[in-house]
């Protein structure tokens, strides 16, 4: 067994509105910043071991599709690394 | 009949929906979510609040609890089930109902009244109004925007399982009506059987003569109108 990090990034799917990411553009405008546009994620790291990389991305992913995103609105990816 | 009306850490209209009901004469109880649901529960209410603190996301936590899975089979057996507010978000977490609950257009928690235009009157929920009737409900939350893809969308509507939409006080579905940027103002949606329905808005608090409206009466009445 090898000791891993799974990296999963929850992103709302392209199109659907993000109010808290609109609300903290405004604020970074207000600031003065320049941009032109701001997207919000979430980023779980799990710790986990695992036969494989391949192995530990697979538990990731079943984590993210039964529980860390809703795939009403979400997609995620996920990265593994060796820890 | 006992209507069972399941707590969760963090509910907090459990009490409101168990007295709205008994003012109606339907028998409930409080039910705590690790003790199961009952066997001869006549109905399940899925009561608002902020189950699990809203970690994660508002209903995620709830939706994978041990007694949410005796709710499915109860459901699937046409047990009648009402998910409100959190209810309604942990409904469409668990897969009751399709489609998802999220954060306000107006990124806000909002609480004040609605009107709500029936879009069905033919199921138990509804079986109070006449179809196109307005009713006047609050709604208190921060994620109540209704969002599911558009083929889907499609699919419910075509399949008649919109239950009530955001409205003006005439009943025109408009956008100014439209408190949370709901898509196409859904404001509660059938599930697979009519005998499941959820909606952000809060029947139980619109139920009791002396807090004002009663226009939330003709929802819960639902649990008198299924026959097991």
């Amino acid at each position: 067994m090898t000791a891993y990090t799974a990296t999963v990034t929850v992103r709302l799917k392209h199109g659907v509105l993000d109010p808290e990411a609109e609300t903290t553009q405004r604020a970074l405008e207000r600031l003065g910043f320049e941009l032109e546009d701001l997207r919000s994620a979430d980023r779980f790291e799990i710790d986990l071991e695992a036969e494989s990389a391949e192995s530990a991305r697979e538990r990731a992913s079943e984590m993210a599709e039964r529980l860390l995103a809703n795939p009403t609105i979400h997609d995620f990816d996920v990265e593994v690394v060796d820890r | 009949m006992t209507v069972s009306v399941v707590r969760f850490g963090g509910s907090n209209c459990d009490r409101d929906a168990e007295r709205a009901l008994e003012h109606l004469e339907i028998d409930a109880e409080i039910v705590w979510h690790e003790d199961g649901l009952p066997d001869d529960a006549t109905g399940v209410v899925l009561p608002g609040g902020f189950s699990y603190g809203d970690y994660l996301r508002a209903g995620a936590m709830a939706a994978r609890s041990p007694i949410l899975e005796d709710v499915r089979a109860a459901a699937a057996d046409g047990v009648p089930v009402l998910g409100v507010c959190n209810g309604a978000q942990i409904g469409c977490e668990s897969g009751l109902t399709d489609g998802a609950f999220t954060t306000n257009e107006s990124a806000r928690f909002q609480c004040e009244h609605v009107y709500l235009r029936v879009e069905r009157d033919d199921t138990p929920w509804t079986a109070a109004y006449d179809e196109g009737d307005v009713i006047r409900i609050p709604i208190a939350h921060g994620e109540g925007r209704y969002e599911v893809g558009d083929d889907r969308l499609a699919e419910l509507e075509s399949a008649d399982r919109v239950l009530f939409r955001y409205c003006d006080a005439d009943g025109a579905v408009t956008d100014g009506a439209n408190p949370n940027g709901s898509k196409h103002n859904v404001a509660g949606i059938l599930g697979e059987r009519d005998t499941v329905a959820v909606l952000m808005p809060h029947p139980e608090r619109a139920t009791l003569p002396d807090v004002g409206p009663t226009d939330g009466q003709g929802v819960l009445r639902g649990f008198d109108e299924v026959t097991l």
